[in-house]
């Protein structure tokens, strides 16, 4: 059995009939083919599946895709405009935030969601705010560096 | 054409590959999609120990969707997963006492499945769910055999037996260092301390699960394998002559953009093996990816030794001998260097920093019914520190001495091109005392004990730890590594293509997957050439571009792969020479490069600019007699010792008296990795290794039931990665010390903070519990319950 599902991803509109067990991490990734959401886990320990849903930063492997029907949805390959990067990918090129870059496409998402809420977050909120976003290369040091300087920035524009 | 002034080398210049990782383009084995694609799922041992009685396939067979369904019967011909650290190999290895057991491993087990998750079928399907689908549709006859899993208990008699060639489950033993005149250090010593230490079983968890995607074209015979590798030439080598027996020259490995390895990602495994084995079968591309819980059971583990260490010392503190006895656990099967890691990358290290008088190391590998246990960052030489900074800990505290002080006291002695250990290796150049006297400084460790003292009158529990360490990286000497049981040569190769309008693509065999080769090659390639970075491509990953590779571990990228990388520039650069001297009618012989051009020497206004002798050497109208045309050379370093990058680490931790809980307050590290080629990016690896290090000591562990043989820290919900609020920020510094073993001078930095930080902690932490009469916690990790009750245990025997 497949189901109809639309879903507004990066603006453009798409639509496909799924399996109702397909997760909308699977969508984005093979139905869709933007292959910058990774799948790091499969206990929606690892946060590297982070995308923004209506908003929200959330965990795209913790959704059936039949689920997001009508959603509007940003995923990494969305946060640049115009070619310009975000502040927020900016500052994980300024600070070193990443290595192996298999978690950061999930950082980032997660990291804009940080400042939105916090728009000069102390290094106790970033930490505690990345607590869902697992790295492995960095420490953590410069994600943390990178989430400060893409604060400072987006308070200056 | 412009030339670049600055320096690069030195240089803390942002990464050129990150661009492509923040916006989402990265590109990893699981992104790769190919025409008429299909996926596997493995069918896997449920238990720990069990035969096999029979597989039935018919129902996954049929199952819609599903293109094929394989058992290890079915692959006839195919051998063995290959060890490739082979302690028979030379019957006058040091060290060796009793010969390898190279048990055999294949690819899909037909008789007996040895651990939880040992693969026995393959099912591939249209999709990724028919797959799993299918899977489950397989039915497998288990009689459940008695496991062991536990490292003690590998060897106990009446323990199950994993194979008929390893009787009592002893895969070697094996000795090195001096043990008469070890006993004789002990028998008159004045002070001697003993501990028991284990250091547990740890899984790499890189945050990319593995993954391959394997394409046979019938047309031409060629096999192309995406995987996640850390050596795709050692993987392609490893598969084709020792596995599968295809020709090495039709298959292409790539290991494209990897999400880390730390080890992990060298060694070849069951699945990319069946995966190439099945492409050729169903003439259709093959994808398969680990969920995270197929990663738990099948990645190589690390570490898992079981230590007994003694440290005899003269009243005053000196160091007279060490004896060392560990039993390491390798898992089921010997993974493919297994054998290297608990014996030269372990006991070789045992020497440490300091002058000790005599040492003795045994080592017994056992088998187990756990994952094969290999390589994970640091690979023995965490282990080697671990035990070594444990019991000078001890030491310290029996000679009621300032562990600081204790260190400063036995120091080798700074020294600058060699040094010979008792333990076989030679350290190429060392200022250990400088290193530890520096973090001694930043650290303010006169203050730090003002303020524990205050501190403990309040009643809180403050402590500092403290590590120095010794590595070998530069991994290493082909002709030693040959000696001692390596079926390999550890060189290192570098190509550099100029184009005919001067623009470089430099091809290395070493290979990226965090570290940023294109950055940091791009930098030394910018300044031997002298011109902008910008008209620099570094590639790696691809036996179909790069000649041969040995790939990335043991944090030899920048010290071999960067060499090659220079040999081939100083070629380029003689050829360069001959061209320019040619068209300037002048001698070669008067010739030098700089600015980024040709020149006579001292006169820059006779002078051919780089990019004219590019073009004059593919357009060679006016060329040297007798010179090949084009500009392309390529070159194979192979070291002449390994590198030896030390240093020292403190750490303050508080430990909360009530729940045991311990915070993590400070970190301090000096490192000295020789010249550093980009500092923010070797800050950024000691960070990620310092975070690993704390890891063990005070969350990480993968822990088995020992009745079941069931991996209960089987996902990221069980095992305890370390998290962002859980760690602070570092505090990193350096003394340089240049290797005198390759131009460059650069060390290596990938794994210093890995093998540093667990003991800083360990240490730490039980300096805090001192005034409850703690000296010594025998495991880690340090959770909150552990360090509860050693709490208690030390409250009710008083």
């Amino acid at each position: 059995m497949k189901l109809p599902v639309k879903i507004t991803i990066n603006g453009q509109a798409t639509s496909h009939e799924v399996e109702p067990r397909l997760l909308l991490v699977h969508y984005i990734r093979e139905t869709v083919g933007l292959t910058g959401t990774h799948v790091g886990c499969d206990t929606t320990q690892c946060g590297a599946c982070t995308i923004l849903m209506n908003g929200k930063a959330v965990k795209s492997c913790n959704f059936f895709a039949v689920q997001c029907d009508g959603a509007d949805i940003t995923t990494i390959e969305g946060l640049a405009k115009d070619g310009e990067l975000h502040p927020i990918q900016q500052g994980f090129w300024e600070k070193h935030g990443l290595q192996c870059g298999f978690c950061t496409p999930g950082m980032i998402m997660t990291a804009y969601q940080i400042i939105e809420r916090y728009p000069k977050p102390s290094e106790e909120v970033i930490r505690h705010q990345l607590e869902g976003n697992l790295c492995r290369c960095t420490g953590y040091h410069n994600i943390v560096k990178a989430i400060e300087w893409a604060a400072e920035a987006m308070a200056k524009k | 054409m412009a030339t670049a002034t600055e320096r690069l080398f030195g240089k803390s210049i942002k990464r050129r590959e990150d661009p492509r990782f923040i916006t989402g383009r990265g590109q990893y084995v699981d992104d790769v999609k190919l025409p008429g694609m299909t996926y596997a799922a493995f069918v896997r041992s449920p238990h720990a120990h069990a035969r096999i009685r029979a597989i039935d396939v018919s129902q996954a067979k049929a199952h819609p969707g599903v293109v094929a369904v394989f058992t290890g019967k079915d692959m006839t011909g195919v051998n063995s997963l290959p060890c490739g650290w082979d302690l028979r190999k030379e019957k006058n290895i040091p060290g060796v006492v009793q010969d390898l057991a190279m048990v055999p491993h294949m690819p899909l087990t037909s008789d007996v499945a040895r651990h939880v998750g040992d693969p026995v079928a393959v099912v591939i399907a249209h999709s990724q769910s028919a797959a799993v689908d299918g899977a489950e549709k397989v039915r497998v006859d288990w009689e459940p055999l008695p496991a062991v899993t536990a490292t003690e208990k590998a060897t106990a008699s009446g323990a199950a037996q994993l194979h008929s060639g390893a009787p009592g489950n002893v895969a070697f033993k094996w000795a090195l260092g001096d043990a008469a005149a070890t006993d004789a250090a002990f028998k008159n010593a004045p002070v001697t301390v003993k501990k028991r230490i284990v250091n547990q079983r740890l899984v790499a968890n890189a945050m990319e699960p593995r993954a391959c995607v394997a394409r046979f074209e019938e047309a031409t015979g060629e096999l192309t394998l995406w995987v996640t590798s850390q050596n795709p030439h050692v993987h392609r080598l490893l598969m084709c002559a020792f596995v599968l027996g295809i020709p090495e020259h039709k298959v292409r490995v790539i290991a494209p953009d990897v999400g880390g390895g730390f080890g992990s990602k060298v060694f070849l495994y069951n699945e990319e093996v069946v995966c190439s084995w099945a492409t050729r079968q169903i003439k259709r591309p093959v994808r398969w990816t680990a969920s995270r819980r197929e990663a738990y059971v099948t990645d190589a583990h690390g570490r898992d030794h079981v230590t007994e260490a003694e440290l005899a010392l003269s009243r005053d503190g000196k160091m007279l001998g060490l004896r060392v006895r560990t039993t390491a656990n390798l898992g089921a099967y010997l993974s493919t260097f297994a054998p290297a890691i608990p014996t030269f990358l372990y006991g070789t290290l045992l020497n440490g920093v300091y002058t000790i008088g005599a040492i003795s190391c045994e080592v017994t590998g056992v088998f187990t019914n756990t994952t094969a246990v290999d390589a994970y960052r640091g690979a023995g030489r965490p282990e080697a520190c671990y035990v070594l900074e444990r019991i000078v800990e001890a030491g310290a505290r029996a000679l009621n001495m300032d562990p600081a002080e204790l260190r400063r006291k036995n120091f080798i002695p700074k020294f600058a091109d060699s040094y010979q250990t008792l333990m076989a290796v030679t350290y190429d150049s060392g200022d250990y005392g400088a290193a530890f006297d520096k973090l001694l400084t930043v650290f303010d460790y006169k203050k730090f004990r003002a303020d524990q003292a205050a501190a403990r009158q309040q009643g809180r529990l403050l402590g500092v730890g403290f590590s120095t360490y010794i590595e070998a990286c530069s991994i290493a000497p082909s002709k030693l590594v040959g000696a001692l049981g390596a079926g390999a040569g550890l060189y290192e190769s570098g190509k550099v293509r100029v184009h005919p309008t001067g623009m470089v693509t430099v091809y290395t065999g070493s290979h990226s997957h965090g570290q940023g080769h294109e950055t940091t090659f791009a930098q030394l390639v910018a300044d031997e050439l002298q011109i902008p970075i910008e008209q620099v491509e570094i590639v790696h990953g691809d036996t179909g571009q790069i000649p041969f590779g040995m790939g990335t571990y043991g944090s030899r990228s920048g010290s071999v792969g960067g060499t090659a990388i220079q040999m081939s520039l100083n070629k380029i650069k003689e050829k360069g020479k001959q061209i320019a001297a040619h068209l300037l009618e002048a001698s070669p012989k008067d010739m030098e490069y700089a600015n980024g051009q040709f020149q006579v020497k001292g006169v820059p206004g006779k002078a051919v600019p780089f990019g004219a002798v590019a073009l004059t050497a593919y357009v060679p109208h006016k060329y040297p007699e007798g010179l090949e045309p084009g500009l392309e050379e390529t070159s194979f370093y192979d070291p002449s010792n390994f590198c030896f990058p030390f240093g020292a680490h403190a750490c303050v931790v508080e430990v909360d008296r009530d729940t045991g809980k311990v915070n993590v307050l400070r970190y301090v590290a000096v490192d000295d990795v020789g010249n550093v080629i980009n500092p923010m990016i070797v800050d950024g690896m000691v960070h990620g290794g310092i975070a690993q290090g704390v890891g063990q000591a005070l969350w990480e562990g993968a822990v088995y039931d020992g009745e079941s043989g069931q991996l209960v820290t089987g996902s990221m919900m069980d095992y305890a990665m370390p998290k962002a609020d859980m760690l602070p920020l570092y505090e990193t510094d350096r003394t340089v010390t240049p290797t005198p073993v390759n131009a460059m001078g650069v060390k290596g930095a990938g794994e210093t903070g890995t093998i540093a930080a667990t003991p800083t902690v360990v240490n730490a932490v039980v300096d805090a519990l001192a005034p409850l009469g703690i000296d010594h916690i025998e495991a880690m990790p340090l959770t909150a319950e552990r360090v509860w009750k050693t709490i208690q245990a030390s409250k009710a025997g008083k």
